[in-house]
């Protein structure tokens, strides 16, 4: 590319982490502008710009306000990436759509509910197209640098698509499931190096499902090491209840 | 005739979260002076309900990114009261050095990159890489070096992985510690001394504004509180952190999504200017050092000044959190397990001083370790009331300046209070009822 290209970066409902990442990539911010425009972007910068050619958005779709934003950035973007499990997959907004909505909003505002409206959480592919999607809770770091730099050399990022424990047999951590913990590895899509289950946490599925998950045998292990079949999904749904809405 | 005003900033820039100030003024008497909150809600209570006691963390890290560790560690402590988990000394200490890393982050993050280009009169911090490469590397160093801790002793620094009910699932190495320990005291202190001179050139720019109000933070006898204590308040004193429903009374106001707060007052301040009026007395030579240097002194009613004493407090967090590492390394780093046997199933409270203000948390447990009950307060939405109150008696001191010169100190009044306003509206949307 000869000009840089201008990048507009935009947050949705969310929680501003997956933009607190870009902010701390602190060794090669100076590059990355030395690569691009930033135009747009309301948490660090006053400026506003007609249009973009990549959009980074961060969060998920929750008022008609939202819709609106939504569809005019997409107009005004060549590429648009989804930042970060809220945007990609509804992340943990989603959970509050697996409980019926007028429960919700009882829980919270009790008598005034009827005076704010809301909307089911959305990932953005529910409402406009997304071209390319960086994963994770908060968005891994790694991948966002691979994408960006494929894009700016004009490359086809590559999308994983096989499962967490294959990265973390990889790294030759101790499975945590040897040592009686449990873990959402086989069914969640790699990328991050196996990050969490490497220091001991286990996998909570924010990087996505992968396409053909078998959550029936998913369910079985998590029962099988301690969990009722009602937690085993509320364990799986933290970061997927949009893509597991019906599938029980 | 007295003077006409009609402000209205949208989706104002350089703060975490979605707010509009709003200014209304006819014939010199003020009709309207507020931040309107319109960030969308996100009902975190309702998604907590049910959940393990495992993932009341994880979700609440998740109100705020850039206050998940505050979120974290609140949210551990609070699970922790309500489950009976004893954590160990070192369990504490290393909680308390990744409060310092994620307090030197916020606040050296707030005073360069979102306050600092309201005082260099630009919009952002991109135009200052190519007028003040030196500051902005500087900046970059520090942010590095406090986000390092972090990564280090909780796995990642923004939603941390390790810390997790009764301990942490990993214990950082001996070696990556002093490693730390060798990088603040070789690039951290000589760059703090770098930022202080910086802030002095800039100080004259800092509007001088008072208005004196209620302040209330924690306080401890052992230490400059942020990691516990009791709430102490410059009006009444201290009372322990259970009652801090009566130290908070949230109510509703129409204009904003989040809730708003008072107690002897009409409003009060939360934040590093409330933790340094209540607690300036427990703060090193070095942050005194700073302090004096900035100009700013005990009991100081300038809301403006609270970037100048987020940057003391920075000055404060680097010096003990390498006492701590000398702690930890003196002891011996010991690998222990997490204690997560709950010893009885309740209700819990947590405060924590996290950058913006003190954070409160409270569950309620079944008998399952599954949450009943949840309710979060947090900063910024202890703070708005009082936004609004400077407003109020800002506008008329400055009425008669032009119009943007009146929107950029209201501006920078807001930016001031580093507010972030995902955390502050986690709970409540209202439909504007007069717009
Ligand atoms: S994906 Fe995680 S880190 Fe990113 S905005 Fe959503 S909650 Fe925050
Ligand atoms: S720890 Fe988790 S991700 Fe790693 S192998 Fe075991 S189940 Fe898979």
């Amino acid at each position: 590319m000869t000009d840089k290209p201008r990048v507009g970066i935009f947050d949705f409902t969310g929680c501003e982490g997956c933009e607190l990442n870009q902010l701390n990539f602190e060794d090669q911010l100076l590059d990355i502008l030395a690569h691009v425009d930033i135009v747009e972007w309301r948490e660090a910068m006053d400026e506003k710009a007609p249009e973009y050619d990549i959009a980074f958005v961060e969060g998920s779709l929750s008022t008609p306000d939202c819709i609106t934003r939504i569809n005019d950035i997409r107009r005004r973007a060549k590429v648009l990436v989804a930042l970060g499990a809220c945007a990609v997959q509804g992340g943990i907004n989603g959970m509050k759509n697996t409980q019926p909505i007028e429960e919700v909003r009882q829980e919270v505002y009790g008598d005034d509910k009827y005076l704010f409206p809301t909307l089911p959480a959305l990932a953005l592919h529910e409402v406009v197209k997304v071209d390319y999607n960086v994963r994770g809770c908060p968005m891994t770091q790694i991948e966002f640098l691979k994408l960006f730099t494929a894009l700016v050399m004009g490359k086809q990022p590559i999308e994983p698509d096989h499962a967490v424990c294959v990265d973390c047999k990889l790294k030759e951590n101790e499975c945590l499931y040897e040592r009686g913990m449990i873990c959402l590895g086989p069914v969640t899509r790699a990328g991050c190096e196996a990050q969490c289950p490497s220091v001991g946490q286990y996998c909570t599925g924010c990087r996505g499902l992968v396409s053909d998950p078998n959550l029936k045998g998913m369910e079985e292990i998590l029962v099988q090491h301690g969990l009722s079949v009602d937690e085993a999904w509320k364990r799986l749904e933290l970061y997927n209840a949009n893509d597991l809405e019906g599938v029980r | 005739m007295g003077t006409d005003l009609n402000l209205k900033v949208k989706h104002l820039t350089r703060v975490e979260g979605h707010g509009n100030i709003v200014v209304n003024m006819k014939d010199g008497t003020l009709e309207k002076a507020r931040l309107e909150i319109v960030e969308a809600p996100r009902y975190f209570e309702a998604m907590l309900k049910g959940r393990s006691f495992h993932e009341a963390a994880i979700i609440t890290s998740r109100i705020c990114g850039i206050c998940s560790l505050g979120h974290q560690i609140t949210s551990l402590k609070t699970t922790e009261a309500a489950l009976g988990l004893e954590v160990s000394e070192q369990t504490v200490l290393l909680r308390k050095l990744c409060i310092h890393g994620a307090t030197m982050q916020s606040n050296i993050l707030h005073a360069y990159f979102l306050a600092a280009p309201d005082f260099l009169n630009v919009g952002s911090v991109f135009p200052l890489v190519g007028t003040h490469p030196e500051v902005v590397k500087r900046a970059l160093r520090m942010k590095r070096l406090a986000n390092d801790i972090g990564d280090v002793v909780s796995g990642r620094a923004v939603h941390p992985i390790t810390p997790v009910p009764g301990g942490f699932t990993s214990i950082p190495s001996a070696g990556a510690l002093r490693e730390l320990k060798r990088r603040l005291t070789e690039d951290m202190y000589p760059d703090l001394l770098a930022t202080v001179e910086t802030l002095k050139s800039l100080a004259g720019a800092i509007p001088q504004f008072t208005r004196e109000t209620e302040y209330i933070s924690l306080r401890s006898d052992d230490e400059y509180a942020l990691y516990d204590g009791d709430i102490c308040s410059t009006d009444t004193g201290r009372v322990s952190d259970t009652e801090y429903l009566r130290m908070t009374n949230e109510f509703v106001v129409p204009h904003s999504t989040s809730k708003h707060c008072k107690v002897n007052r009409s409003s009060y301040m939360v934040g590093a200017l409330a933790r340094w009026n209540n607690n300036h007395d427990k703060l090193g030579d070095l942050a005194h050092t700073a302090a004096s240097e900035l100009g700013l002194t005990p009991n100081c009613y300038n809301p403006y000044m609270n970037t100048i004493a987020q940057v003391v407090e920075a000055a404060d967090c680097a010096i003990d959190s390498i006492r701590i590492i000398d702690k930890l390394l003196a002891d011996g780093l010991k690998d222990e397990q997490p204690n997560q046997e709950p010893t009885k199933f309740g209700s819990g409270v947590g405060a924590t001083e996290v950058p913006r203000g003190i954070l409160y948390h409270e569950y309620t447990y079944d008998n399952k370790g599954r949450i009943a009950k949840a309710n979060c307060i947090i900063p910024t939405g202890q703070n708005l009331a009082n936004v609004d109150d400077d407003m109020h008696k800002l506008v008329p001191e400055i009425c008669d300046q032009s119009p943007e010169a009146i929107t950029l100190q209201l501006e920078m009044l807001v930016r001031a209070y580093d507010p972030c306003i995902s955390c502050s509206v986690h709970l409540l949307d209202v439909e504007f009822v007069n717009r």
